[in-house]
Formats: C-alpha cells, sequence, structure tokens
C-alpha cells in the first residue's frame, strides 16, 4: 500500500470562511457554534470534494498519528477522546476548524501544514459517524 | 500379571520421555526481548543473539502507546496497555500468565528496586496503582489529586532506589514522589514542575529526575538524594522569542539520555536536541536535527546518540556522535520510525518500522544493515537488560 500522502493545499475560499468559524469559536468558550458562524461556513465551503483524497492514507495519519496522542482506538489519551460517542453534539465545522488551527494553550497542534480543509473536512465527518477502521 | 506390569511400566517410561523432550531446554533470558504489534494487540517474542523472533503472544488488549518493564529475574514482561490492561508474560514459556484491567486508560508502568511492586501510571482515573509483582493483585493506589476534585494525568513514571516512584502530573504541573516501603500505604511528597509536564526520566544513577515541560520552555529538575533542596528548572527559555512549530508527536523521555558527561533532551516543537552539561546543568549546545524529535537515546557506551522524529519527518533516523556533538549520520530505515532498542552492549540497534510492518537491525559502526523481519505494525521495541537497570 502505498503511504505517500498527497495533500491537497488548503483553498483560500475555505481558509477564509474557517478563519471566520474560529473567530466566533473563540468568543464561546468551548467550541460551540452561533448560527451566524454556521452560515458563514456554509456560504464559504462547498461539498468536500473527493480530489487528492486517498481515504486509506487519511485513515492510517488518524488512527496511527492522531492515534499517538488520541489512542489508536481514539478512545482518549493526552489528547482527548473522539469516539462517534465522545463528540455526540459537535458540529463538523468545529472540528474541521480544531483539525485546521488547534486548539492554543493545549497539546491539540494545527494540522493545516499537513492537511488540506477538504482532508480535514473529510475526516470530521468520518469521526462524528464513528471513524473506519484501517483495512489492510 | 508380570507382562501387564512391565507394558505400564513402558507406557509410563514413554509418556516421562515424551515430557522430558517436550519441557524447554535449559537456558537464560539475557539475550531476548518482545516487539509491540500495536494494532494487534500481541506481542512479538525475539532473540537477539539470532537476530529473530522465536513466539508470540496474543489477546493483550489496545496496545498503542504500550510500553513494558522486565522482572528482576528477566524472565517476565509486563506489559502495560493504553486500555489499562495489565499482562504478565513469560518470554521462557511464550505464554500469558496473567492479565488485569487496572485502569480505564494507562500510558506504561515502572518496577520496584526489589522487584516486588509493579506500578502503573493512568490517565483515568488520573494517578499511578501498585500491583505485586508476583499475582498482579492490587496493593495500594496513590490518586493524582493536585488540587480538590480535581485529578491529573500521570506521566514519566520511573523507579528510584528505595522502592520509590517519582512522575509528573500533566495537568497539575507538579513532580510527585511516592515512596513504598511500605507497599500498602506509600507517602508522597511534591514538588513544583511547571507547565504541562509530558514526560520525565530518571538519570540512570538513580539521583535525579528530569521532566520536560510542554506548556513552557524548560526541564524542571529534582535531586532524589536531597529532596530537601526542591525541584528546579534547567534549560529555561530555551526557545525564547522563537515561534514553537506545531508538535505533532509528544517527545518521550527515559533514561537513556545520559552520555559522555552531558544529557541530550529532544526539544519541543524545534528541529533540535537540546545538550546540557549533567555536573552543573547549564546548555552546553544544541544539534540541529532533521526534524522534531521524539526520542534521544544514547548507546550503552554513551558514544552515540540516536534520534527519530515526529510525523512527517518520521521517516528519518540521525545518529549524534557525543564527542563532537555533530551528525554524523542520517538513515532511512524505513517508514514511520516509532522506536530504537540497543543491544545489551550496543554493538546493533532494533529499529521499528510502523508502515512497512518491519523491524530493521542496523550494526551500530558500520551503520550497514544486517537483518530485520517482518511484524504488524510494529511500535516499542524492550530488550530484558532493561530489569538491571535504575529508572524503568
Amino acid at each position: 500500500m502505498d503511504t505517500g500522502y498527497s495533500f491537497a493545499r488548503p483553498k483560500q475560499s475555505r481558509l477564509t470562511a474557517i478563519k471566520v468559524l474560529i473567530t466566533c469559536n473563540r468568543e464561546r468558550s468551548h467550541m460551540r457554534i452561533q448560527p451566524l458562524c454556521i452560515l458563514a461556513v456554509l456560504a464559504f465551503v462547498p461539498n468536500a470534494n473527493a480530489e487528492n483524497l486517498s481515504p486509506s492514507d487519511l485513515t492510517r495519519l488518524v488512527r496511527q498519528d492522531c492515534g499517538s496522542c488520541h489512542g489508536m482506538r481514539l478512545t482518549g489519551g493526552l489528547g482527548t477522546p473522539l469516539t462517534r460517542e465522545a463528540l455526540a453534539g459537535r458540529s463538523p465545522e468545529s472540528l474541521t476548524a480544531t483539525i485546521l488551527y488547534g486548539r492554543p494553550g493545549t497539546t491539540m497542534p494545527a494540522w493545516k501544514s499537513l492537511l488540506s480543509v477538504a482532508q480535514a473536512e473529510w475526516i470530521s465527518a468520518r469521526l462524528l459517524e464513528g471513524f473506519p477502521e484501517e483495512s489492510r | 500379571m508380570r507382562s501387564l506390569a512391565y507394558l505400564v511400566f513402558c507406557v509410563l517410561l514413554a509418556l516421562l520421555l515424551g515430557a522430558c523432550t517436550a519441557s524447554l531446554p535449559i537456558r537464560g533470558t539475557g539475550d531476548l526481548g518482545l516487539v509491540i504489534e500495536r494494532a494487534d494487540g500481541a506481542v512479538t517474542l525475539v532473540n537477539t543473539s539470532v537476530k529473530a523472533p522465536y513466539g508470540r503472544v496474543d489477546g493483550l488488549g489496545d496496545l498503542s502507546h504500550a510500553s513494558v518493564v522486565y522482572s528482576r529475574d528477566a524472565r517476565y514482561a509486563y506489559v502495560f496497555g493504553r486500555d489499562g490492561g495489565l499482562s504478565k508474560i513469560d518470554l521462557l514459556e511464550s505464554r500469558l500468565v496473567k492479565r488485569v484491567m487496572q485502569s480505564g486508560n494507562a500510558i506504561g508502568g515502572s518496577i520496584s528496586q526489589d522487584g516486588r511492586i509493579v506500578v502503573a501510571q493512568n490517565y483515568t482515573p488520573g494517578g499511578i496503582k501498585a500491583f505485586d509483582a508476583e499475582s498482579l493483585e492490587l496493593l495500594s493506589e496513590v490518586p493524582a489529586e493536585y488540587a480538590p476534585g480535581k485529578f491529573s494525568k500521570v506521566v514519566g513514571l520511573a523507579d528510584a532506589p528505595g522502592n520509590r516512584f517519582a512522575y509528573a502530573l500533566f495537568d497539575g504541573g507538579e513532580i510527585w514522589v511516592s515512596d513504598f516501603s511500605n507497599p500498602q500505604s506509600p507517602t508522597t511528597r511534591k514538588f513544583p514542575a511547571g507547565k504541562n509536564p509530558y514526560d520525565g526520566l530518571i538519570t540512570p544513577d538513580g539521583r535525579y529526575y528530569l521532566a520536560g515541560l510542554f506548556g513552557e520552555d524548560g526541564i524542571a529538575k529534582l535531586d532524589l538524594w536531597q529532596l530537601e533542596k526542591g525541584s528546579s528548572k534547567i534549560l529555561e527559555n530555551y526557545g525564547r522569542g522563537e515561534e514553537k512549530l506545531p508538535v505533532f508527536k509528544m517527545p518521550h523521555l527515559r533514561g537513556w539520555s545520559l552520555a559522555a558527561g552531558r544529557v541530550w533532551l529532544p526539544a519541543v516543537g524545534r528541529h533540535e536536541v537540546l545538550v546540557a552539561d549533567a555536573r552543573t546543568w547549564k546548555e552546553v549546545s544544541r544539534v540541529q536535527v532533521k526534524g522534531q524529535p521524539v526520542f534521544a537515546m544514547a548507546s550503552p557506551d554513551g558514544r552515540q546518540v540516536w534520534v527519530n522524529f515526529a510525523h512527517p519527518d518520521n521517516g528519518w533516523v540521525q545518529v549524534i556522535d557525543t564527542l563532537t556533538g555533530q551528525v554524523i549520520k542520517t538513515l532511512q530505515p524505513g517508514k514511520a520510525i516509532l522506536h530504537m532498542e540497543f543491544t545489551t552492549r550496543g554493538e546493533a540497534v532494533w529499529i521499528s518500522a510502523r508502515d512497512d510492518n518491519r523491524v530493521v537491525i542496523v550494526d551500530t559502526r558500520s551503520f550497514e544493515q544486517i537483518g530485520g523481519f517482518e511484524v504488524n505494525a510494529p511500535s516499542g521495541i524492550f530488550f530484558t537488560a532493561r530489569s538491571a537497570r535504575i529508572g524503568f
């Protein structure tokens, strides 16, 4: 299996939208979204497109590399649990923002240098529905 | 009648002989060890003399971030799993002896100076738990309650002489030293560490406990010979004024960092290994390396320090010569290098390449690959030489 990542560069319009979201998030203490923020995101973010995405690479990245803090089964470690149950009630947009920009003051780094917006969106959506296992 | 008795005798003799041939040859465990298969909840048992696996034990639960300590006689391995499982494995009989679920989320463990107490460090519920090394029965626990009702994740647990254990509280920002002279009722002393200690180590002589800090630049230091002097900080502000890179994987510390009279420590969020004098604790130099270091491991003779790196530079390994403080070799042993372990006297280093599903064995003089074998998603490699070391 080829595990060399080929990540697309983030698209600027979507980045701007996510930044708006981050700003909104910071106004509330723990990443809850205000209706206006969601509107802003919906206006700027097209549906996650599949180009340049390799789901098996991303699955491996999440299970193995995110897993070094969140646990391979995503049940938590130094990082918080990322199971479907643990993330219940979180919006995909806020997860995407956390992935791309990290959470300042915590150990969660910004992944925007390694992941495109579409890839972060794909990961958020999969996390919320229960993240897939790696196929061998 | 006599022929019947003779027949019974023969059958018994045959059974006895069969039992003898099936039993194990007498052997030591000094050249044995194991490799964690993080995705399969299994360990591959290995022999470093023949450079090959000889057995496998599975059914050990979630082994992502698993670590291992060895019994005093180096026959039994205690495997600490992410899911709070503690498994005792017999290296000679290649079997699981006992397994207990001791917490909800664990990160590692240690074994006491006298070999009778195995201690696990836990994230959930935050604290440490002590077990009888023979039976794995719970002896006592120390909840990491750093403020009323607030429990911290525990990191950097290491054994210290006197059946004591030193560890750091990630959320509490403290170093605790628990004395298990009476295993049923440990006593604990607490010292300030700094913001978010992420791991710790004890120097090979058992004297100093060092805790690396994530929330600030610096290392907390505690002299275990003179606890009354309290903790202090070294390498403070090593990155002052510079922007930290995002940290995709937390560095790891263990008692391998002392070499050539200096400590060699991974810098957090920087492509550097920090070097401090082990007597004055002042910064001596920094070594520029390929990425953010995860492990900086000194060879047993202290002549080399081998460094691996966080994602996305985890395909590289670099070797620092401790005499000159220069990188003398850059290797690409495989995809996603997670761990390295030196053989007891350091002629070779075993390297786990997770995404190649392979353990690679490299000669430490020629840097040539001298062996290797397939293992599914290998992570930690642990040899029995650890059983004789302080701080493990």
